[in-house]
């Protein structure tokens, strides 16, 4: 299924997220996905989240069509040059994979193996493009495919950067690119999502607001010194803070942003980061 | 030894479109010696630009464009023809073309191709500046090169990475390039160009014959004896 396809049922969408393992053991991977079978419409799986090396996404992507989960395949620039990223891209549909979401992917020093040769032969934009092309039957080469996959195109954009301007054009760009669909970086300012969302209002493409669950003040505090976009206001940090019981504040503080997300975009994107187990009363308490 | 082809005159007259009064600029150093900035290659181009209807209100060739210091002095003799002009048309590799962009307030754009700079970065060497790609991209980047200002050598704009303005690689130290490139732009009124969608590169142009390299080094020491 592809999620642009829910889209023009005009349903508030919801994905969720999949992070492959570092090694083998798929078991707690499974059980996070198996908690919100039928109470989300897709799965991320990430492509080596934060330059880690993990398990990959297009295998797991895989495990989860098997299961009968719908993935978006992740894929970024980062370790792959065009043959493989092409490549790649049709093993992921003959294995029924038909939502991508391209991405530009973080330096190799932010992760686990610092030493490693950076690639970015291909860029967020360029990737988009090679996948619609592909989807048209062509390969960057222009090289006629022997039959061609049908993807639909997602990209990320995010609303918390400063400046904001050349994260809008780039996002123009994206989806002069071919790119059908974006996701956001986690938003915590429902204000600011706002003037976003106005910037943007002539853009013709459905957005689905990111949302990290909050699991402590001092995961708010971290992410806003060390993570790119995003803010978590001092009031959200003191009310995590505060409360005797953080499940519930995390729980609380997520659906009030699905709700107000409700009347600002086509969908939300949640990463529970291990906390799959309350998406469930998040989604309940936000009535999506 | 700096070794630098022209653009094809389509792709120069593609990025002065919209402008009528254009200025030259050509380099005596590696410039000369590749062919691509001498006195005669400026010649030519003023006829070519003259041919294809623009107006060339100066031109000059200096000794050498990867001297910030020097352009700056030397330009002072041309300064109303320059601020006259809509931009300049530099005729070196992007070390100079660079250095021009970083002492003139005006439109840059770059006549050549960088292909080899057999390690060098001219005369100004406080860091790295062109990175050779032979698909010189200056003319849509405010003059700041995309693949040594930004860490991921990206052509189509930012990634989300950056934070207050610095790379997520080495944030103490690297400011983040697309934004550099933006500020630029938007400071010459060229946002524009931020919404051309680049082709992946072409990394044959990045890795010119061994000929092309040694024959040309060849020709300059032969020159220099």
């Amino acid at each position: 299924m592809k999620l642009t396809e829910l889209f023009t049922d005009s349903r508030f969408v919801i994905t969720s997220e999949a992070g492959p393992p570092k090694g083998v053991d798929t078991t707690k991977m499974l059980e996070d996905v198996d908690l919100l079978l039928g109470k989300v419409d897709a799965y991320n799986v990430t492509d080596q989240q934060s330059s880690v090396m993990r398990l990959g996404s297009l295998a797991v992507s895989h495990l989860l069509k098997q299961r009968g989960a719908e993935p978006i395949f992740q894929l970024t620039c980062r370790d792959r040059n065009r043959i493989a990223l092409q490549s790649d891209l049709l093993g992921a549909y003959v294995l029924g994979i038909e939502n991508v979401l391209c991405l530009t992917g973080d330096y190799v020093s932010l992760g686990d193996h610092p030493d490693a040769k950076p690639v970015f032969d291909l860029d967020s934009v360029s990737l988009i493009a090679a996948t619609k092309a592909l989807s048209e039957g062509r390969d960057l080469a222009g090289q006629e495919l022997q039959g061609n996959p049908d993807f639909c195109i997602g990209a990320v954009v995010s609303p918390g950067a400063n400046p904001l301007e050349p994260q809008i054009i780039k996002m123009e760009n994206k989806i002069a690119a071919g790119a059908q669909f974006f996701q956001t970086q986690a938003v915590y300012d429902l204000e600011q999502f706002r003037d976003f969302m106005e910037q943007i209002e002539g853009l013709d493409v459905p957005v689905l607001g990111g949302i990290i669950l909050l699991k402590s003040a001092g995961m708010a505090r971290f992410m806003n010194r060390n993570v790119a976009g995003v803010h978590v206001p001092e009031h959200l940090i003191n009310r995590m803070e505060e409360s005797k019981d953080r499940v519930a504040a995390s729980i609380e503080i997520a659906a009030e942003l699905v709700k107000g997300m409700k009347d600002l975009c086509q969908g939300v994107h949640i990463m529970a980061l291990g906390w799959e187990k309350w998406v469930p009363d998040v989604l309940n308490e936000a009535g999506a | 030894m700096l070794v630098s082809e022209q653009k094809p005159l389509d792709e120069i007259l593609h990025s002065l479109e919209g402008e009528s009064t254009i200025f030259l600029l050509g380099c005596s150093g590696c410039a000369e010696a590749s062919h691509t900035g001498g006195e005669q290659e400026v010649r030519a181009m003023k006829a070519s630009l003259e041919d294809a209807g623009k107006i060339v209100s100066g031109w000059t060739v200096l000794d050498f464009l990867c001297q910030k210091a020097l352009i700056k002095t030397e330009l002072q003799a041309f300064r109303d023809r320059i601020l006259a002009s809509d931009s300049l048309l530099v005729m070196c590799c992007g070390v100079g073309v660079q250095a021009t962009a970083a002492v003139v307030d005006k439109v840059i754009h770059p006549a050549c191709n960088t292909l080899s700079m057999g390690g060098a970065q001219g005369e100004w060497r406080g860091s790295e500046r062109c990175g050779e790609c032979g698909e010189c991209l200056l003319d849509y980047t405010g003059g700041i090169c995309p693949i040594t200002a930004c860490t991921k050598s990206l052509i189509n704009g930012p990634c989300g990475g950056a934070r207050d303005g610095m790379c997520e690689h080495q944030p103490e130290v690297r400011p983040c390039g697309w934004q550099l490139i933006y500020e630029r732009l938007q400071q010459l009124g060229q946002l524009h160009k931020l919404r051309e969608i680049h082709a992946p590169r072409d990394y044959t142009k990045a890795e010119p014959p061994k000929a092309l390299r040694s024959t040309k080094f060849w020709a300059l020491e032969q020159a220099e004896e």
